[in-house]
């Protein structure tokens, strides 16, 4: 089976501090990591080619330094990584950006299901899967927490809000899959040294054949025109005293808030 | 935007006939064209075995935005009911209506869904579009993608609202990349820009850290899924009764790509569904072990709330997964957030900051979990939260 899972790179936020007089968020200096979610994907890609055999190729769009998080999948045991990076692809929202893989799929040729978290850290909208899917005229399940594949049949165990659904269809299809559904292992040492020495093309969009009014700034529909610090409606109140007294206190700022 | 057929390439294999959902193809001569009734739903795209039938690329740069008016929300029905989300939806569609002076209308996809039609109206819908379908009765991204985007091409909404639950946010980043629109994800502002007739829709990014503003200036309709429990629904008006406009449609269930096999709702009260909670007291690692989540659902169950849980208490297993509120976990939006012993790492604030009343108990004065507090209480919260259950039960009248 040929599974491509799509990744990408994101600051890590446990790591992003706040700074106090501006109320932003200091990016400097903050680590890059594979969005969580993806690396679920990544471990999911593993287990069903180790056990129906196939290969996993790991797929990410991004500037050059994207390269890292490759070659941290590379690690983890992935059979091949593309980076797709161009000065074109700059500015991308949702749409642009799943209209720009999927013309990297195209080009990688057959496969048999795609694998993408189920949202990203930086940006969570969860819309480059099923945009994907849209864009390869494939099937899409969103939400997996179980997957099985029998001959070209997928079924998928979806964690909804307030219960499970179980789903199938037909391959290829694109999946994305939320945090429950594995343990990503960690690359060990042999994965490592093998990745720092793979070899990972890089290719453009006139590789892959893209549209330029489709990639980018041009092929966004969505503008970001303003980018601001959320306000601060209250100011906390602390209630100090004696711990029944206290409890009693807030029961009491509760009724008048009427939140009770 | 358009959709045609290289009939070259056609085999007359009347596939795509099964596809369609407007009855909107004919095959004769063994070629496939399509009749007037086409919508350019696109549904047929992906039924051609030969790749002969092309749907055009939209370019928002050839959109005439004049063609496109009025609001549309796409409703979601949840046990029979429209979605709480819908109703808020409605609401929010009223307000921006009466900025552009346009009417507000309701899709709304289902099996035997008819009789919600009248509460639509009751919370704002002016119109709506009745898309009744034995293949509809459960939402699957495939059959309500294909109907609602040949809605969409005929009629041109400016605006389409899809609440941002895990179903609406499937189906309209679907539907978004099928027409080429613009699509925000996950808005807690939206309003009106009456001079450039633009929406403004306002997002948080980075887990809550950043707040953006988003425009779709060219491209149309201007797409937005929308955080539940954010927008206010109206008080219900007796007497407004919806036009309602039924959408016929045929829905092969072969030509459907999934199928939903089972549904499986746990019977333990456990699987609550946060997001729904109007109350949630949460615990954090502050708890020290996981039989102390007793203490939690002692509170919980006294004030008639939800059980959540940090990101930690869930990693090292003290609790299961669906409880977890947090970037990773489920973003909730509850009348009163109760947070015990937990420190408020950015990816739990980005879970529950907008709560409309949060009350933290830490015994850290310098925990970042009371920066977003409404009420702080620095102590041990074994001894905090008991009391606070005690004093809830006499709230209560409960002895």
């Amino acid at each position: 089976m040929n599974i491509i899972v799509c990744i990408k790179q994101v600051p890590d936020t446990t790591e992003v501090a706040i700074d106090p007089e501006t109320g932003t968020l200091i990016r400097e200096g903050v680590p890059s990591i594979i969005n969580p979610f993806d690396e679920n994907a990544i471990e999911e890609g593993l287990r069903l080619v180790e056990k129906d055999g196939g290969k996993v190729t790991v797929l990410t769009m991004g500037p050059p330094q994207a390269e890292q998080a490759l070659r941290q999948a590379l690690a983890m045991g992935a059979d091949e990584a593309i980076l797709l990076c161009d000065r074109a692809f700059a500015g991308s929202d949702t749409l642009a950006t799943s209209y720009a893989l999927s013309r990297a799929i195209r080009k990688i040729g057959d496969f048999d299901l795609i694998i993408c978290g189920k949202q990203a850290f930086d940006g969570d909208t969860a819309q480059v899967g099923p945009g994907l899917a849209e864009q390869l005229g494939i099937p899409q399940i969103t939400y997996a927490i179980e997957v099985a594949v029998e001959r070209k049949k997928l079924r998928v165990r979806r964690l909804l809000e307030d219960r499970f659904e179980i789903t199938e269809t037909r391959l290829p299809a694109l999946i994305t899959v939320v945090k429950q559904i594995n343990e990503p292992r960690h690359a060990g040492l042999r994965g490592v040294m093998k990745a720092r020495k793979a070899d990972i093309p890089t290719w453009t969009a006139e590789d892959v054949d893209a549209d330029p009014l489709r990639c980018g700034l041009n092929g966004s529909p969505t503008n970001v025109v303003k980018v601001f610090s959320p306000q601060r409606q209250h100011e906390g109140e602390i209630l100090e005293g004696d711990t029944e007294e206290v409890a009693l206190a807030l029961v009491e700022r509760l009724r008048e808030a009427k939140v009770l | 935007m358009g959709i045609y057929i290289e009939t070259d390439k056609c085999t007359g294999c009347k596939l795509c006939l099964r596809a369609c959902p407007y009855g909107a193809i004919a095959v004769e001569e063994d070629k496939a064209h399509f009749t007037e009734d086409c919508t350019s739903c696109g549904a047929c795209v992906s039924a051609c075995p030969v790749g002969a039938i092309v749907m055009e690329v939209v370019r928002a740069a050839q959109v005439d935005t004049s063609q496109y008016r009025g609001i549309w929300v796409i409703a979601e029905v949840q046990d029979g009911h429209l979605a709480e989300v819908t109703l808020e939806l409605l609401g929010k569609a009223r307000e921006l209506a009466e900025a552009l002076q346009v009417p507000v209308s309701l899709v709304l996809p289902g099996d035997e869904v008819s009789g919600l039609a009248a509460r639509a109206g009751q919370y704002g819908a002016d119109e709506v579009y009745l898309v009744e379908h034995q293949n509809l009765a459960q939402y699957r991204t495939g059959p309500y993608t294909n109907v609602i985007c040949g809605l969409i091409n005929k009629h041109k909404p400016e605006i389409v609202l899809i609440g941002a639950t895990l179903q609406g946010r499937d189906l309209a980043s679907r539907i978004a990349a099928r027409i080429g629109a613009g699509l925000t994800a996950d808005c807690t502002g939206l309003e009106i820009d009456t001079e450039e007739r633009l929406l403004r829709q306002t997002r948080p990014a980075f887990g809550g850290n950043i707040m953006a503003t988003i425009l779709c200036q060219q491209a149309r309709p201007q797409m937005a899924t929308v955080r539940p429990r954010v927008m206010k629904k109206l008080e219900p008006q007796d007497g407004q009764e919806p036009q309602i406009i039924n959408v016929p449609v045929s829905l092969d269930a072969k030509s459907i790509a999934t199928k939903i096999v089972e549904i499986i709702r746990e019977e333990q009260q456990e699987v609550v569904n946060l997001q729904d909670a109007d109350i949630i007291v949460s615990g954090g690692r502050g708890l020290k072990a996981p039989e102390n989540f007793s203490v939690i659902r002692e509170l919980a169950e006294a004030i008639g709330g939800a059980v959540g849980a940090s990101r930690a208490t869930v990693d090292a297993g003290w609790i299961p997964a669906y409880h977890q509120v947090g970037q990773t976990g489920k973003t909730v939006h509850p009348k009163l957030y109760i947070a015990c012993g937990i420190s408020g790492a950015v990816q739990h604030l980005a879970g529950m900051s907008t709560s409309d009343c949060i009350i933290a108990i830490n015994t850290d004065p310098n925990a970042p979990i009371f920066d977003v507090a409404h009420y702080g209480v620095v102590g041990d919260l074994f001894e905090v939260v008991p009391a606070l259950t005690d004093a809830f039960n006499k709230e209560f009248g409960q002895s």
